[in-house]
């Protein structure tokens, strides 16, 4: 994409030269703006949210100089094309993916200093499916209940990103120099992945013959698979249906509905859930989930 | 309350889940969050039965487990006294979309209905389905329904409606499987204020029949 495609596109005669601008020239298949969400508030409803990969969100606004809770770019599967009013340093983590400005491919692309009015362009991920964008000072969305992460589950958060989506920029910040060597984000790359866990809270429920098959068969993540959680395919449990009243979940808790086939919840988990949860993913390790791509198959290991 | 002895279930790197056996649930959330040490807790969670207690760090979830049997000892030990909440009063009018069906079903009137309604003592006893979605326990046992067989897709906030046992003020904007049978101006739930919720668990909440 040209420079001059680029200004009449997205930037327009509106675009004034004070405040800087990011504006979103393709917003991608699900492109969310999230910093690290609005943990503590579950006891009235309201989902914890934030990054699906926190670790790869936090590398990204350490390596352009943020605070760590910045409001940055999800983009899940690529897609996304942004530019900018003024030259800033953006810094791109997680899944990885070809990364263009102005239709040349960057190379060592943690981190790009894009210039005023230049399109950068991120291609879909060669593994794991979920990239991070950051702009240095950052963007300021809408925040809600002190968070600027948009729940998928409640909608929750600043309106969806789409082509013409603008955000106000906060002054640019001295880029630390993190040593790009250090700038290595986690995501599955092929072959099984481990996954450990801890049972509980509801593993009682569930017979030896089960317990041992969740940990010893592999576990594919389906199409079935957003930031609300993961489904996964393998040899279902045979559970069947369970009285059980609702009660609190979190992040990583590996729930088995009748159907016998686990769900992971990530990011957006609703704060309650009926079906038991066997195990819980560990905090190390669920960031890997939200990596995770239909198809990818997972170890289930428990912690002891 | 039943014999059975309160449970702690390990629930990740970070939770407790309690299973609360005897006391009420918000009894015991509201007992753990005055406690000291409650600063260090990112989340207590109290649902139908149980309570889920997060840490904010990995560290100490063993001490963590002895102060939470304290806390369970004590609220256990307790005579089943009013709850610590305040009473919030709301102004109701009933003229819901499903007031004539449910009188119908339970062989009232429609103001015998309202009257009824007004009558129960309700405790927020927790929250959940949606942000500020709160549950209200106590619901007469003349009222008591099973769901709407079919929910609706959208209800509007301040709608009151029952369940079960069970009555809700609507937060706005989710689906919605209860019984309408009134409406509220009260906003109580609202992402723009600070906090965001009127009601607060363990509560008492108080229905006014206003007129139409």
């Amino acid at each position: 994409m040209s420079i001059a495609m680029a200004t009449a596109n997205a930037l327009g005669p509106a675009a004034t030269a004070r405040a800087a601008v990011l504006t979103v020239v393709e917003a991608g298949v699900a492109t969310s703006v999230q910093d690290l969400g609005r943990p503590g508030l579950a006891h009235l409803g309201v989902p914890a949210s934030g990054p699906a990969d926190r670790r790869s969100f936090r590398l990204a606004n350490r390596l352009a100089g943020n605070p760590e809770n910045t409001p940055a770019f999800e983009v899940t599967l690529g897609g996304l094309a942004v530019t900018l009013s003024e030259s800033r340093y953006v810094a791109i983590t997680g899944a990885p993916v070809p990364v263009t400005v102005d239709g040349v491919p960057v190379h060592d692309a943690p981190l790009v200093r894009l210039p005023a009015g230049a399109v950068l362009a991120i291609g879909r991920p060669w593994a794991g499916c979920r990239t991070y964008l950051t702009v240095s000072g950052g963007m300021e969305p809408v925040r809600v209940l002190g968070s600027a992460s948009r729940d998928s589950l409640t909608g929750l958060g600043p309106d969806p990103v789409g082509a013409g989506s603008r955000y106000g920029l906060g002054p640019a910040r001295p880029v630390p120099g993190v040593p790009l060597e250090l700038a290595f984000s986690v995501v599955p790359c092929g072959g099984p992945v481990p996954v450990r866990f801890r049972w509980g809270p509801r593993h009682e429920l569930f017979g030896a013959a089960d317990r041992h098959r969740l940990t010893s068969e592999p576990w594919r993540v389906s199409a079935q698979c957003d930031r609300v959680g993961a489904r996964l395919t393998g040899a279902a449990l045979s559970i069947g249906s369970v009285d059980l009243a609702s009660e609190g979940t979190m992040r990583g808790a590996i729930q088995v509905p009748p159907s016998g086939e686990p769900i992971v919840f990530l990011a957006d988990h609703p704060v309650t859930g009926g079906y038991p949860v066997i195990g819980v993913v560990t905090d190390a390790d669920i960031d890997l989930v939200g990596q995770a791509v239909p198809g990818d198959e997972l170890r289930l290991t428990p912690m002891y | 309350m039943n014999g059975a002895a309160p449970v702690l279930r390990r629930a990740g790197d970070r939770g407790w889940l309690i299973d609360c056996a005897g006391p009420r649930p918000a009894d015991v959330a509201t007992a753990i969050r005055a406690r000291p040490w409650a600063s260090e807790l990112r989340d207590v969670v109290p649902a139908a039965t149980t309570v889920l207690v997060v840490a904010e760090t990995l560290a100490g979830m063993e001490p963590l487990a002895a102060e939470l049997r304290a806390v369970l000892d004590e609220v256990g030990g307790r005579e089943s006294r009013p709850a610590p909440g305040r009473t919030v009063v709301i102004p109701v009018r009933y003229d819901g979309a499903d007031l004539a069906a449910v009188a119908e079903r339970v062989g009232m009137d429609p103001h015998r209905v309202a009257r009824l309604h007004t009558e129960g003592t309700y405790t927020v006893g927790f929250f959940g389905f949606a942000p500020g979605f709160a549950y209200l326990d106590g619901v007469p046992e003349g009222l008591r329904l099973p769901r709407l067989s079919s929910p609706r897709p959208r209800v509007a906030p301040g709608v009151v409606a029952i369940a079960g046992n069970q009555t809700v003020v609507y937060p706005g904007g989710t689906p919605g499987g209860w019984h309408q049978i009134g409406v509220t101006t009260e906003r109580l739930w609202d992402v723009d204020a600070q906090p965001p919720n009127r009601l607060a668990i363990g509560d008492r909440v108080v229905f006014e029949a206003v007129a139409s």
